[in-house]
Parts: C-alpha cells; sequence; structure tokens
C-alpha cells in the first residue's frame, strides 16, 4: 500500500481509525418524504378549496386532515425511532434550544399535529365540519409551510455537508411537498371538477419541472467549495449513488413532467394518478441520494 | 480566561501516547475516539515521508454542534470548552452532521453524543487534559490564549506557521497546529484507501451506536 502511494506521489492515509458511514440514513428519508405528504395535502387541498370551494371537491374536507394526520404520524414516528435515545425526546420540549432548526421544527410540527389531530377527530368521530374546522385549517394551512420548510434549515445548520444549502434546499422542500401534495390528491380526485383537475396536474407538472432544473444545477453548474465539488464529482464520475441520482430524477420529475402535461391537456384522470403515483415513489429516491451522498466524504 | 490547543507537528512523533491516555481517562468504548493520531505517508521513493495528525474537537468559538444541538447537550463552558452533557442529549446526530471536523461520535454503550472536551473534569480540578500529560516530546501544548504571557499565546504569537483546520468554514477553532503540511490538515488532500491500512483494512464503521 506505501508502494502504491509511493508510485502515484500522493499524499495517503496509512493508519488511521475507522470513520462512522452514513449517519442519517433512511429514516430522515422517510420523515422527510412523510413530511413533504401531509404538508403539501394540506397546502394544495388549501388552495383548491379556496379556489373552487369544497362543495365542488367532493370529499376534501375529510381527505386532507385524515391523510395528514397520517403522515404527519409516520413523520414523526420515525423521527423518533431514528433518535439514540427516543425516551429523551420529551427534552426538546424541557430544554429547549431555539438556535436549532431541529427543536423549532419539533414545535412546529407538534403544533401542527395537535391541529390536524383534532381536525381528524372533528371528521371522523364528530363528523362536523362546520365552525372550529374552517378555522383549524386556515392555521393548519400557515402552519404546514414553516413545518415543511424548517428541514432545510436543519440541513443548512449541518455546516460539514457543504452541498446542502439552505436557499436551495427550502425551495425543493416546497416543491417537494407541491409534488407529492397534488401527486396525493389526485387520488381522491374522481368526482372533483375537470378544472380541479387540471389544476392538479399543472401543479404536478409545474413542481415537478421547477425541482428538476433545481437539481441539475446544483448538479452540474453551482459549487465552488471544495468538499461540495468533491461529492459531486464522486457521483459525476459514476461513483456509488450515480445510477440511484439519475432513476430518482427521472422518476420523480421526468416521468411526472410528461403525463401530468398529457393529463392536463386530456383531462385523463388515470394519467393524473398516474402522475402522482412516479411523483410520489421518486421523491423518496431523490430525497434519499441527496442525503446520503454528502456522507460519503471524510471530514477528517 | 479562553483555553486552546496547539499541536506542534514538527515535534510529534506518532507514539499514540496521547490516544492511549485519552482513551483510558474518558473510558472511550472500543471503535470510539476522542481523539486520535492520523498517520499520512507522501511523496516518491526514496523521497519518502510519514506524518503524524493528532485530531480531536476544534472547540469552535462558533460551534456549528452547539448551534444544532436541539437540547443544549452540547454547551460552552466559561473557559470556552464545548462541553457535552450525556445525560440530556436525546442522540439525534445532529451534531455528528454539522461538525465539520469529524469530531464527535455516538457513545455505542450510552447511545449519546460524545467528543473531547480538553477533559474538562481534569481541568476544573486543576490538572492538565490527559493527552498533554501523556506526551513524551511536549507537542500538545494547551492553555488560556486570552492570556499573552501563557506558553500557548506565546507559541502562536512567535510561530507564523500556526494555523487550523478548514479556516473557511468561520467556525473560529480554538485548536492551533504548527508545521503542517496540507495533506495533514485537509481530508480530501489524502486518499484513504478502502481496504488497506497498516494494522486493519476497515476504513468505516457500518453502524452508529446500537440498533442503528
Amino acid at each position: 500500500m506505501v508502494e502504491h502511494a509511493n508510485t502515484f506521489n500522493n499524499a495517503i492515509v496509512t493508519l488511521d481509525v475507522a470513520l462512522p458511514g452514513v449517519i442519517w440514513g433512511w429514516m430522515i428519508t422517510l420523515n422527510m418524504w412523510a413530511k413533504s405528504i401531509a404538508t403539501g395535502v394540506i397546502l394544495v387541498g388549501g388552495y383548491l378549496i379556496a379556489r373552487y370551494g369544497s362543495e365542488n371537491l367532493k370529499g376534501i374536507k375529510n381527505i386532507v386532515p385524515v391523510v395528514a394526520f397520517i403522515f404527519l404520524n409516520i413523520f414523526l414516528l420515525f423521527t423518533l425511532l431514528d433518535l439514540h435515545q427516543p425516551q429523551r425526546m420529551i427534552n426538546i420540549f424541557l430544554h429547549p434550544h431555539f438556535t436549532s432548526a431541529i427543536t423549532v421544527g419539533a414545535w412546529l410540527a407538534t403544533v401542527l399535529t395537535g391541529i390536524i389531530s383534532y381536525m381528524t377527530y372533528l371528521v371522523v368521530i364528530k363528523k362536523d365540519l362546520s365552525h372550529p374546522y374552517d378555522k383549524l385549517f386556515k392555521a393548519a394551512f400557515i402552519l404546514a409551510i414553516p413545518v415543511t420548510l424548517y428541514t432545510a434549515v436543519i440541513m443548512g445548520e449541518t455546516s460539514a455537508r457543504e452541498l446542502w444549502q439552505t436557499p436551495a434546499e427550502l425551495i425543493q422542500m416546497a416543491l417537494a411537498a407541491l409534488l407529492t401534495g397534488a401527486g396525493t390528491l389526485a387520488f381522491f380526485s374522481k368526482n372533483w371538477s375537470k378544472e380541479a383537475r387540471k389544476d392538479l396536474s399543472i401543479i404536478i407538472a409545474t413542481s415537478a419541472f421547477l425541482a428538476f432544473v433545481m437539481y441539475m444545477g446544483e448538479y452540474f453548474f453551482s459549487w465552488k467549495l471544495a468538499e461540495a465539488e468533491a461529492t459531486l464529482a464522486q457521483i459525476h464520475s459514476g461513483g456509488d449513488y450515480f445510477t440511484m441520482f439519475w432513476t430518482g430524477q427521472i422518476i420523480a420529475f421526468i416521468i411526472p413532467l410528461v403525463v401530468a402535461l398529457k393529463a392536463a391537456k386530456d383531462g385523463n384522470g388515470a394519467l393524473l394518478k398516474l402522475a402522482g403515483t412516479f411523483a410520489i415513489a421518486g421523491l423518496y429516491i431523490t430525497k434519499h441520494v441527496w442525503l446520503i451522498i454528502p456522507q460519503l466524504l471524510s471530514l477528517s | 480566561m479562553k483555553l486552546g490547543f496547539l499541536v506542534d507537528l514538527d515535534l510529534c512523533m506518532g507514539c499514540k501516547g496521547c490516544e492511549v491516555a485519552c482513551k483510558v481517562e474518558n473510558n472511550v468504548p472500543l471503535s470510539s475516539w476522542r481523539l486520535r493520531v492520523k498517520y499520512i505517508d507522501q511523496g516518491v521513493y526514496p523521497n519518502t515521508a510519514r506524518t503524524f495528525t493528532p485530531l480531536r474537537c476544534n472547540h469552535c468559538e462558533d460551534a456549528p454542534c452547539e448551534r444544532i444541538c436541539p437540547v443544549s447537550a452540547l454547551h460552552y463552558l466559561e473557559n470556552g470548552i464545548v462541553n457535552v452533557d450525556k445525560e440530556r442529549c436525546i442522540g439525534c446526530a445532529g451534531c455528528m452532521m454539522a461538525c465539520p471536523y469529524g469530531a464527535i461520535y455516538m457513545d455505542p454503550v450510552t447511545n449519546t453524543a460524545d467528543k473531547c472536551t480538553y477533559c474538562a473534569h481534569r481541568i476544573e480540578g486543576g490538572l492538565m487534559p490527559a493527552c498533554v500529560v501523556a506526551c513524551p516530546v511536549e507537542a500538545n501544548i494547551f492553555g488560556d490564549i486570552e492570556d499573552p504571557l501563557s506558553h500557548i499565546s506565546r507559541y502562536i504569537t512567535k510561530d507564523k506557521r500556526v494555523q487550523v483546520r478548514k479556516p473557511e468554514k468561520n467556525t473560529k477553532p480554538k485548536h492551533f497546529y504548527v508545521g503542517g503540511a496540507q495533506a495533514q490538515l485537509n481530508p480530501l488532500a489524502a486518499k484513504r484507501v478502502q481496504g488497506y491500512g497498516l494494522f486493519n483494512n476497515i476504513t468505516h464503521l457500518k453502524h452508529i451506536g446500537k440498533g442503528h
């Protein structure tokens, strides 16, 4: 091995400890993915209700809280499971440190989950969609915005991983929520108006296109920082996660873009669902690759 | 008082005495290190050289680990040490993701984050850190960097080759090096070949703490 180093005149590590591998793995991906669906359903659902009225969107006032409740709980469950000391999660509330986006996000997500839980109770148990529901929906809509965005700030605070830059990640998180929110609602849109379904198609197509453009910008053009360049060089050269990265881009963005545009043109509900399926599945892959690749570099 | 550390890499001979002393003093579990000495070989035969670099927490003035910790388990002491409260840590690993120096590990026994604390418990009792005491060539220099007469301050003032790791991160490390080459302090400047090492072939841990 030393001979190898001498031959190529490279500095080479000849004795060191084993370094940590991937620290944040699939559970964090699942966290981001489930959160995108939960908040996306609230945001896109809120938009559709404001534009078309709930009376023209059969069942939407039931669908939004129930779907958001399920995915918010998946998000919170896997956040908890990923902790090495899950029983100490309570410390976030007892000893909060508000410079941390983890703390701020946990507080916001807890309030949002409380509101959505109560809305689900109103829908499923009380079957009352009148006065408190509408006020709660407005609060949930407002809270869904920071809840979907805060993970980008966490990624920005992890200053060891230069690939993640807060401004880009904020936009990516917002687009992910819109993409998966519209994709999820597509499954319940059978009896909705043609215009509402067209809106869902356009939201999927637009957010897929913009997210793809941003990823391409980050992947090919943006970075001048040494560690970010080294991260991307590893992927560009066909290294680990190269295939996964492009598979994610195609499934999450390219296919939904094409299919959703076709669905918008033809008003075809089946195509809309197909676009939503690809978007939801592909986003998991895309998020996972982007989460893992900065963790492949040695930091010391 | 702000405590700082300086390693004179011209003096370090890679004996790993500091590494062992740290392990013993702080009861650091197997497969984990608060302080380690990295060997790097450079050059073309016959002009080759082996360098030794002790790596530990930099106790940054603007520490990303402290900022991201959701429960203040990582916190500043008045003397500038970035300390860990293992009883409070929830094990989110945010600090491990944030530290640009890879200086924090997940203790596989307690399942909490841990790192070098400059032996804060010894300093409280008026002792020097264990690694400083163990170093046979006094390559580890520890003291108050706000006191212009301290050994470390005079070293920093006198030697123009003083540098820190990754200054571009703006973390303001309070851990300095003298005499280090680029390959020693920049992890991207030296190859880390998977499967080869002097004494073992493990370069990456497959698990981070218990159950993960």
